[in-house]
């Protein structure tokens, strides 16, 4: 049934609908209306079998599910920003001892200055801990990634954190189609956890590796993300089958022309130049990308679905013959230029191909269909630079126009 | 089993594990199948108190329990002289997280136990005084006001040992730590700090808090029996002598813990719901010398200039004496 | 495509407007999207939000630049908020006022603008049939009277389904009366000793609308 929904409210229900076990809440914008419409449903028994429980801190929220997933439950929780700063220690230690906990992520800059507005520098500092990272593009994929990250999560044994993007995707409201109880039902494993805390068979987990086991641990860690990509890939499979619609999937690639999402899109080709994006941003490329193709101009887009483990591959699949490629990131890397670029970058090493960092909508600055039309045509002319800031004001902060700012005072 | 007081003469010691006693009455550790849940191939220190006391608290806890129990573990010597990969010391299932978290890490194992129906297995959360008083004390904090339903044990050694004896909130005055060393015009840790983790507890008003120590491990033992048969949140504070860190003789750590409780500076108490309700008396009055003595972190308190320190200890076994009555009226 | 942009106070149901709005469209069969902008505003604060109408799937996710439609829950906003930037020749710009659109023009500095006014007492309505000063019904339904995007009977929907029981049949009369107002059918307070409110600030009681003019 397609419904008019609240991003934030059809993550709430599909999560509640993938049954945990224990539900962890701590309040930080933009992530509150998620845990918010949990405790609803906790109350109302629409969440049944779970415990719904408020912690006093970012850092609680991610250790009680640590004690929760370990002791053989499926376990949730939600955070953003300096949240998910304050639990950074419990997110590596998760990983470590490969407990599948999903969290969503409500993308939100990191302070100082602080600021409760979208970007994505809160999950970037959290790449190497260990966890997958599913980005939405829309709230349909945000509802739906869920789903598909509790069944990736559990059969790798790795926590995944589904990103979406604060504000811009949580608090809008768009017309969804959940994923009912009897379809996730059918679709999502009962939780059968690997290691659990078992009276019956009782075993020590979180020990200490020394020297001479710690680089074996790490290896087995890599080998297992290594895994990851393919079973992200065959879960994402799993749910357009049986769903009848794209979700999560390594790469997302879009039909040349309409730009709606098609995974038989062909890639690349030579004489194209590439946007890759991830993130809402996606949607306002969609909506960008699609008259300047009608104009006959050489742009295609790409986005990128999974950031961890990062997709080399499917990347430059879909990325075919393109050597001029353009990276829209939300996520700056100091002194140096976007997050994402520097994975593409990497990913496309030894290719001969241009990359070029836009960096745009830092802190909730609103990335504008126009702004983003003119780094395209800047890139087509070869007049944008390595990197770039998209909409940056020289001389100071001056006054905006009214729309192009969050609140107008 | 019920409380019965044994004349000391009658037993000989209060370690025997009363042999004396009926079968029913005796201590776990008396039984030939205890439960050995810290069991053998750790690493701890000779003479270290903190696993004496884990050992009777863990066994008391899994015979209380039939075996229905599940430990979480933070960070510090007690972890790390136990779990050294591929090794386990630990026959009780047992986690070992973080640092900071074994209080939340429980309260998550408590809260899957019950979404699942167990709630016949319970949950026992332990870790050291930094990773309570410290570090941890927002957890602790937390899982106390919310009564999840895990006993929390503080094994208190009055320091970091497990970094190398550096200062925590629980260090004493006075204390030599390597980051409050003996040196200069106030040697030693710093007069009029730290916090008392049992009246913290105790103003959460949980059910049960009660704090022990290694000289009476019957007492020990009885409070986490008791801890067991209630529900909530509960918390166990238990002073264990760390010989490095102390400076002091691993065969002394019995008796240095006796003599915290009978001079009067560390008091054996229990409370429910906030309210004191029972205070281990002193028995034969200490001096506060028999306890810092024989602790080289205190060796600047018996050299000339030492006397102010040392008329700090005596006012506070004096504060504590008055404060929980320890002698009972008695003079 | 119409883009719609909604300007108010926190407290006000600005965000409740927008989602509302985008939830009566949907009745109506289009495509639609409701973005707030959320702030660290507190209750007072000026409040945009946006929404849009599509027939085809909306997938841009810039706020509304240019609007069709705005809509101004409080006429203090006229001035600092500048309510006609951006608006699209000839676009309505729907006010919660006693005033007259003239009195809008003037206050908004915008005398000469292509647009079309139209002033609804949303306040007042909503003050007089549901007891709080919540316009949002009242807005939706004078937008319901001055455009076809939606329906009044697709806001009364929206309203009841929200606020299940007397809030919602509440919100709905106030739908009712704002739609019939902009109708021509002005609304005219009922100032019985009851129910009145003697503090309230006089204001034209009968408010011509404004024809669009090109």
């Amino acid at each position: 049934m397609r419904e008019v929904l609240e991003g934030s409210q059809a993550v709430a229900r599909t999560v509640a609908r993938c049954r945990p076990g224990v539900v962890c809440a701590y309040p930080i914008s933009p992530q509150t209306h998620i845990v918010e419409a949990l405790s609803v449903m906790a109350r109302t028994g629409e969440l049944s079998a779970c415990e719904y429980v408020n912690v006093e801190s970012e850092f609680s929220a991610m250790s009680v599910s640590i004690g929760a997933s370990a002791a053989g439950s499926r376990a949730y929780t939600a955070t953003a920003s300096q949240g998910l700063l304050y639990m950074a220690e419990a997110v590596y230690n998760a990983a470590g001892m490969g407990l599948p906990i999903v969290m969503t992520v409500a993308n939100r800059a990191v302070g100082a200055p602080i600021n409760i507005w979208n970007d994505h520098s809160d999950a970037m500092a959290m790449r190497d801990a260990g966890w997958l990272q599913l980005y939405a593009a829309d709230n349909q994929e945000a509802a739906d990634l869920h789903v598909i990250a509790f069944a990736a999560a559990e059969e790798l044994g790795i926590p995944a954190m589904v990103c979406m993007d604060g504000f811009v995707l949580t608090h809008a409201t768009d017309v969804l189609e959940l994923a009912t109880q009897e379809q996730i039902d059918a679709f999502l494993p009962p939780y059968s956890p690997a290691q659990a805390l078992d009276i019956e068979n009782p075993s020590t987990i979180g020990t200490m590796a020394g020297p001479e086991s710690f680089t074996e641990t790490k290896y087995l860690q890599h080998l297992r993300f290594l895994d990851a990509a393919g079973v992200i890939e065959a879960w994402s499979e799993r749910f357009r089958k049986a769903f009848g619609r794209e979700a999560g999937g390594l790469v997302a690639r879009y039909d040349p022309d309409t730009l709606d999402r098609d995974g038989d899109a062909p890639p690349a080709s030579a004489e194209d130049l590439a946007v890759v994006a991830m993130g809402s941003v996606v949607g306002t490329l969609q909506a960008t990308l699609a008259p300047m193709r009608a104009e006959g101009l050489p742009v295609r887009l790409v986005g990128i679905g999974a950031y961890r483990p990062f997709p080399r591959e499917a990347l430059k699949a879909a990325l075919g013959d393109s050597r001029h490629i353009v990276v829209v990131d939300r996520a700056l890397e100091l002194g140096a230029g976007g997050v994402l670029t520097g994975d593409v970058g990497r990913a496309l090493a030894h290719t001969g191909s241009r990359i070029h960092s836009v960096v745009a909508g830092l802190g909730g600055r609103p990335i504008l269909e126009a702004s983003l039309r003119d780094a395209v045509r800047r890139a087509l002319a070869d007049e944008l630079p390595a990197l770039d800031f998209l909409d940056l004001k020289a001389g100071g902060v001056p006054e905006p126009p009214v729309g192009a700012t969050e609140v107008a005072r | 089993m019920s409380t019965v007081h044994i004349p000391f003469l009658q037993t000989g010691t209060l370690a025997v594990g009363g042999r004396l006693l009926d079968d029913a009455e005796r201590s776990v550790q008396s039984h030939a199948d205890r439960p050995s849940s810290l069991t053998k191939g750790h690493r701890a220190c000779q003479g270290c108190a903190e696993a004496l006391a884990a050992r009777w608290v863990m066994d008391t806890a899994v015979e209380a329990t039939d075996g229905r129990l599940v430990v979480a573990n933070a960070t510090g010597c007690l972890e790390v002289f136990s779990t050294l990969y591929p090794e386990s010391a630990w026959k009780p299932p047992w986690i070992h997280s973080l640092f900071a978290n074994a209080a939340a890490v429980a309260t998550g194992i408590a809260s899957s136990l019950h979404a699942q129906g167990r709630d016949d297995v319970r949950v026992l959360a332990q870790g050291g005084d930094g990773g309570t008083v410290d570090i941890g004390l927002a957890a602790v904090s937390g899982m106390f006001e919310r009564n999840d339903d895990v006993l929390y044990v503080c094994y208190d050694n009055q320091g970091y040992m497990n970094t190398g004896v550096q200062r925590s909130s629980a260090t004493p005055a006075s204390a030599r730590t390597a980051t409050t060393p003996a040196v200069g015009r106030h040697p030693g840790a710093p007069q009029g700090t730290g916090k008392s983790m049992v009246k913290i507890a105790m103003a959460h008003e949980i059910p049960y808090v009660a704090s022990a120590t290694v000289a009476d491990l019957r007492d020990l033992e009885h409070k986490v029996r008791t801890a067991m048969a209630i529900r909530g949140a509960r918390y166990l504070h238990v002073l264990v002598p760390c010989p490095l860190g102390w400076g002091s003789q691993s065969s002394e750590s019995i008796s240095l813990s006796r003599a915290a409780v009978q001079s009067g500076i560390f008091p054996v108490v229990e409370a429910r719901a906030g309210e004191l309700t029972d205070v281990q008396r002193i028995r034969e009055r200490a001096d506060v010398e028999e306890y810092l003595r024989p602790q080289a972190r205190f060796a600047h308190l018996f050299k000339p200039g030492g006397e102010d320190g040392l008329q700090r200890w005596r006012a506070l076994a004096e504060a504590n004496i008055r404060h929980y009555d320890l002698l009972g009226g008695r003079p | 495509m119409t883009q719609v942009r909604i300007h108010g106070r926190g407290g006000q149901g600005v965000v409740t407007a927008a989602e509302m709005l985008a939830r009566a469209g949907f009745l109506a069969g289009h495509e639609v999207q409701a973005i707030p902008s959320f702030g660290s505003e507190r209750t007072g604060a000026p409040v945009v939000a946006y929404c849009r109408f599509s027939d085809a799937r909306l997938r841009t996710r810039e706020p509304v630049l240019e609007p069709d439609v705005v809509l101004v829950q409080d006429p203090t906003l006229l001035g600092p908020a500048r309510p006609f930037a951006g608006l699209a020749p000839g676009g309505i710009v729907i006010v919660d006022t006693t005033a007259d659109a003239p009195w809008v023009r003037e206050h908004a500095g915008a005398q000469d603008a292509d647009a079309r006014v139209v002033t609804v007492p949303a306040t007042r309505i909503a003050m007089d049939l549901l007891g709080r000063p919540k316009p949002a019904a009242a807005m939706l339904g004078a937008y319901a009277g001055c455009a076809d995007h939606i329906t009044l009977d697709a806001v009364q929907q929206v309203f009841r389904a929200r606020f299940p029981g007397a809030v919602g049949e509440a919100n709905a009369e106030v739908a009712t009366t704002a739609f019939a107002h902009v109708r021509g059918d002005l609304y005219t307070r009922d100032d019985s000793p009851e129910k009145g409110d003697a503090a309230a600030p006089a204001g034209p009681r009968i408010v011509p609308q404004e024809v669009s003019r090109a």
